[in-house]
């Protein structure tokens, strides 16, 4: 199995809650979604993502109910939480302030 | 409140297992069915689209474990792994049952022996800080823990600045008086603060007041609770009945504690006040008594020594007459009562350690073998998703499952153990033992076990671990793999048998230096011929035969009975038999030589013409004493050769007369004979200078009869006892017995025997360990080389060659393993040296002996993996791959 590029650490659960913030949606919808609008570029692993959605739930960042699809088909979809939605916030900003930081540092002239 | 939901959650989830599972399955099932439609829309084949959305999916398994994970506890997967661990083990029983076997007998050995250390040296002693207080002794040239007299003790209490409180003790308090005739009766009588400085209190009634050990004071006595228990019915009412003691009739007036025991001074069952108004205690020459002190806070037994040993030289100076060369001697009270047991039991734990460590390493190579034959399951798991951490955790289960079966087994075994070997403890012996009363499963024996079982667990789980973590995954799925299979067995395989060798050799030289010992001790030349001798011990007590005349008188009648009884070939009497205490000294000087109040004491017997003859000793100068030889006739000696030669050396003692000390007007004693020394003390004691003296020129009360018959010893006993009664039914008669049962069933040889015994129970558990170790390497290496022989074989060797290839392989491990044994039974037979009786630590016929015994089972165990290894058929070999 080829390993394909993983996605800075940590920052999986943030994509997966700003991911919730638009609708519900089922893991498959969820991976999707991500590599749909990052152009291909993100990637997420069915091999993170349920284990993650797990720990989500866990948390109570996500609630979970199965629907059916529009091909009629049951699935589980996420919801954010009340709660999830104040972790992402502080996720985002705390995720802001690295991609800062390391910004600073890449355009440091004197290097 | 986060926690308490994410428990809440996952208690939810742990319920609801199998419908959380199958949502996971259909959620993920969701995914590869979306993923594959997808595909499918984009053109791809309909079976290529499938497989092409399980790969990107991955291992489903491992996924839904790692899900799992995340909302599960910990425990269940623990659960999970023991339930595996159980199936596994009951699916190998033969594996199982060995291993759990070998540890249960290693583990059991140990526990059983930890049981008696802990009660004899890690439980405290029954008084009140046991650590503070000491024995007082005073030694003399015969030795540094001889008695002290009632008036020396009454000035060391007053002139010493070290303790707090000083007491003395005597063993003995006489006949007990009972509606069945006397009875001998154990007991002891001390000061009246004795028990109250231990920090005893009875149980039922009162101890002895301050000043009861007075003159004035009416006599008490105390009873031990094992002597109310069996005799008394336990009843409240015996405080304030009589009992009568000889001629004294003392109160009852409490029970002691159940825990309460006084080593030294036992078997005692009635504890009574000493009295200053015997014809001894006026006496500073007489000595009884027998100290016991708690030091001060803050002093050590060191200054205490030096205090008690100044305040007895001043004594000296002012009492020279009966105090020169009388110096007090200090022990710590601990080191009094253990100090003998300490040595032995510390060899029986090192043994039992030993034994439990060659368990373990049989146990570990098992489980070494196993884990190469689970390779294949431990890749087929891991490709499967298991994480590296969760195989790991199956073994360190798997390990400690063993462990805590094996443990568990063990732990019963050991109990049982310590139950029988108490049992096996004679009544007498476990009388001067009397801390092991307690010996049995406590805390202490507990958590020792716990430790020693959670230990061997860590280390089974350890094995296979070095296993998995060097292993390649995918050699090992691959079935015929031999590549480097078993290169780490036979590096780790082959040491640990080269340590069970070892270790076994040191348990077996360690029996048989013990064994050489006993056989030493009993054959130990105790200047007579022990067999066929009967005994029996008279005393004569109470009003009559108080007078000299009257025990003579006693002595013939008894002499006459028994030397005419059927079977008896000769008859002797003695005060004191042989192989006793060999105390009653007295102090001596030559008349020959200036007297220079030397303190010459040597321990002195009264004996009847025959008495020599009867014992078969050798009379090496001059003459047995004569029939006619009475207070009428001049006195006369025997000396046996210890004496002539500390005090006549170079000279014939033969005709040399002697005195007394301190005897006023001089009686000159003449010396008739030499004896080759008769043990008078314990088979292993050093021998000491023993004067013997006519019967009728010092007679005792006490008379010990001795018969050499050609008969067998009871029946002889019985007509003497019958005898005895005949002569005077009021004589106290002490249970009959024999010389052999004196050599035999003597304290000294009781240690001796039941430590050789225990540590042969153990070496032989030991080799047979090692050996089936041993053979267990030889079987492995040679079925992983099968292939190999069968190709030398093909090639042309012979069988011979492949005989000796592997035997040479065992051979060298044997060797080592005997190497590195004979060191380390050195070392260990230097650290139970004390133990030993006539045999060297380096003992050469030992050491040569084992290693010839060892190499032989090793080889007996290599050979048939050798026969096997030689009848490889090459073609069959080849072919197998």
């Amino acid at each position: 199995m080829a390993k394909k590029p993983d996605l800075l650490p940590g920052t999986l659960d943030m994509l997966i809650l700003k991911t919730l913030t638009r609708a519900p949606l089922h893991g498959y919808g969820i991976a999707q979604h991500i590599k749909r609008i990052s152009d291909d570029v993100l990637t997420v692993e069915e091999g993170s993502l349920y284990p993650a959605l797990q720990r989500l739930l866990l948390q109570g960042w996500v609630k979970a109910e199965w629907k059916m699809t529009e091909t009629n088909r049951r699935a589980r979809y996420y919801t954010l939480t009340i709660e999830g939605r104040k972790q992402l916030g502080l996720e985002v900003s705390e995720f802001e302030r690295m991609i800062a930081a390391i910004g600073r540092v890449l355009q440091d002239q004197e290097a | 409140m986060k926690t308490l939901r994410q428990m809440s959650t996952k208690l939810l989830h742990l319920l609801r297992r199998e419908q959380y599972r199958n949502e996971l399955e259909e959620e993920m099932a969701f995914h590869r069915a979306q993923t594959e439609h997808d595909l499918r829309s984009e053109g791809v084949a309909s079976t290529d689209a499938r497989r092409i959305a399980k790969r990107q999916f991955g291992n489903t398994e491992g996924l839904k474990e790692r899900s799992t994970e995340m909302v599960s506890f910990r425990f269940e997967s623990v659960a999970q792994d023991l339930r595996f661990a159980l199936r596994q083990l009951r699916k190998n029983r033969g594996f199982a049952l060995t291993a759990i076997l070998i540890l249960a007998l290693g583990i059991g050995a140990s526990v059983a022996i930890f049981g008696f250390v802990d009660a004899a040296l890690i439980r405290p002693l029954p008084y009140a800080n046991p650590t503070r207080l000491a024995m007082l002794y005073e030694g003399i040239n015969l030795g540094p823990r001889f008695h002290l007299s009632y008036l020396d003790y009454v000035d060391w209490k007053k002139m010493n600045h070290s303790f707090e409180d000083m007491e003395i003790y005597a063993q003995g308090i006489g006949m007990l008086r009972t509606p069945q005739g006397l009875q001998p009766a154990d007991g002891a009588e001390v000061s009246a603060g004795f028990l109250k400085m231990l920090g005893v209190t009875p149980v039922l009634g009162r101890g002895f007041y301050a000043g009861e050990d007075e003159a004035s004071a009416p006599p008490t006595v105390l009873l031990s609770y094992g002597i109310w228990q069996r005799k008394f019915g336990g009843r409240a009412d015996v405080l304030g009945q009589t009992l009568q003691f000889d001629d004294k009739a003392m109160t009852i007036i409490g029970v002691l504690p159940k825990e309460f025991h006084f080593a030294l001074a036992e078997p005692a069952d009635y504890w009574t006040t000493m009295h200053p108004d015997g014809v001894c205690q006026k006496q500073r020459g007489c000595h009884n008594y027998f100290g016991v002190a708690r030091l001060k806070d803050g002093v050590s037994f060191a200054s205490a020594a030096a205090d008690i040993h100044g305040v007895s030289e001043r004594l000296e100076g002012v009492y020279p007459d009966t105090n020169r060369e009388r110096v007090a001697t200090l022990f710590p009270l601990t080191e009094e009562f253990l100090g003998n047991i300490r040595p032995i039991l510390l060899v029986l734990l090192g043994g039992a350690g030993l034994l439990l460590l060659i368990a373990s390493m049989n146990v570990a190579s098992l489980l070494l073998v196993r884990t190469e034959s689970r390779r294949r399951e431990i890749a087929v798991r891991g490709a499967l998703g298991a994480s590296a951490s969760r195989l790991m955790r199956q073994f360190v289960i798997e390990g400690l499952l063993l462990a805590g079966l094996g443990g568990s087994l063990g732990i019963a075994l050991g109990t049982e153990a310590m139950r029988l070997l108490h049992q096996f403890v004679p009544r007498d012996m476990l009388a001067t033992m009397p801390y092991l009363q307690g010996t049995g499963m406590n805390l202490h024996v507990a958590i020792f076990s716990t430790v020693i079982c959670v230990a061997a667990g860590l280390m089974f789980a350890w094995m296979p671990y070095l296993r998995i973590t060097r292993g390649d995954l995918r050699e090992d799925l691959s079935e015929g793999a031999r590549g480097s299979a078993g290169t780490l067995w036979k590096r780790f395989g082959a040491n640990l048998v080269v340590i069970e060798i070892a270790t076994a050799m040191v348990l077996l030289v360690g029996a048989g230096l013990l064994g050489k010992s006993l056989y030493r001790l009993l054959h130990a030349d105790t200047g007579m011929e022990p067999d066929h001798l009967a005994l029996l011990r008279v005393a004569a007590v109470g009003n009559t035969y108080q007078k000299e005349a009257e025990q003579i008188v006693l002595e013939r009648k008894l002499f006459e009975e028994i030397s005419h009884l059927p079977g008896v070939n000769s008859a002797g009497i003695t005060n004191q038999l042989p192989l006793g205490d060999g105390d009653g000294a007295t102090s001596f000087h030559r008349l020959d030589r200036p007297y220079l109040k030397l303190n010459q004491e040597v321990t002195r017997r009264s004996i009847t013409s025959s008495y020599f003859a009867t014992l078969k000793a050798r009379i090496t100068r001059g003459r047995a004493f004569r029939a006619d030889e009475d207070a009428s006739k001049p006195l006369t000696a025997i000396i046996n050769s210890t004496l002539a030669r500390q005090y006549f050396a170079g000279e014939d003692p033969v005709g040399k007369r002697i005195a007394w000390d301190g005897d006023s007007p001089v009686h000159p004693i003449e010396i008739v004979g030499v004896v080759d020394d008769v043990q008078e003390g314990q088979l292993d004691a050093a021998p000491r200078a023993v004067l013997y003296q006519p019967f009728e020129q010092n007679p005792d009360n006490g008379l010990a009869l001795v018969v050499r018959t050609s008969q067998s010893e009871e029946s002889v006993l019985r007509e003497m006892t019958e005898g005895v009664h005949h002569v005077d039914p009021g004589l106290a008669i002490f249970p009959p017995s024999t010389m052999m049962q004196r050599i035999h069933d003597s304290p000294t040889t009781y240690l001796h025997r039941s430590s050789a015994w225990i540590v042969a129970g153990f070496a032989g558990i030991a080799l047979i360990l090692s050996v089936v170790g041993l053979y267990g390497v030889i079987a492995y290496s040679v079925s992983q080389r099968t292939r190999e022989i069968g190709v030398r074989m093909a090639l042309g060797a012979l069988r011979g060659s492949v005989y000796s290839m592997i035997l040479r392989e065992a051979g060298l491990l044997t060797a080592f393993g005997i190497t590195l044994g004979v060191g380390a039974s050195l070392g260990a037979a230097t650290l139970m040296r004390k133990l030993l009786f006539g045999v060297a630590a380096w003992d050469a016929e030992t050491l040569a002996g084992v290693a010839v015994v060892l190499a032989c089972f090793a080889m007996l165990a290599s050979f048939l993996p050798a026969r096997r290894a030689a009848g490889v058929d090459p073609v069959e070999a080849l072919r197998s791959e």
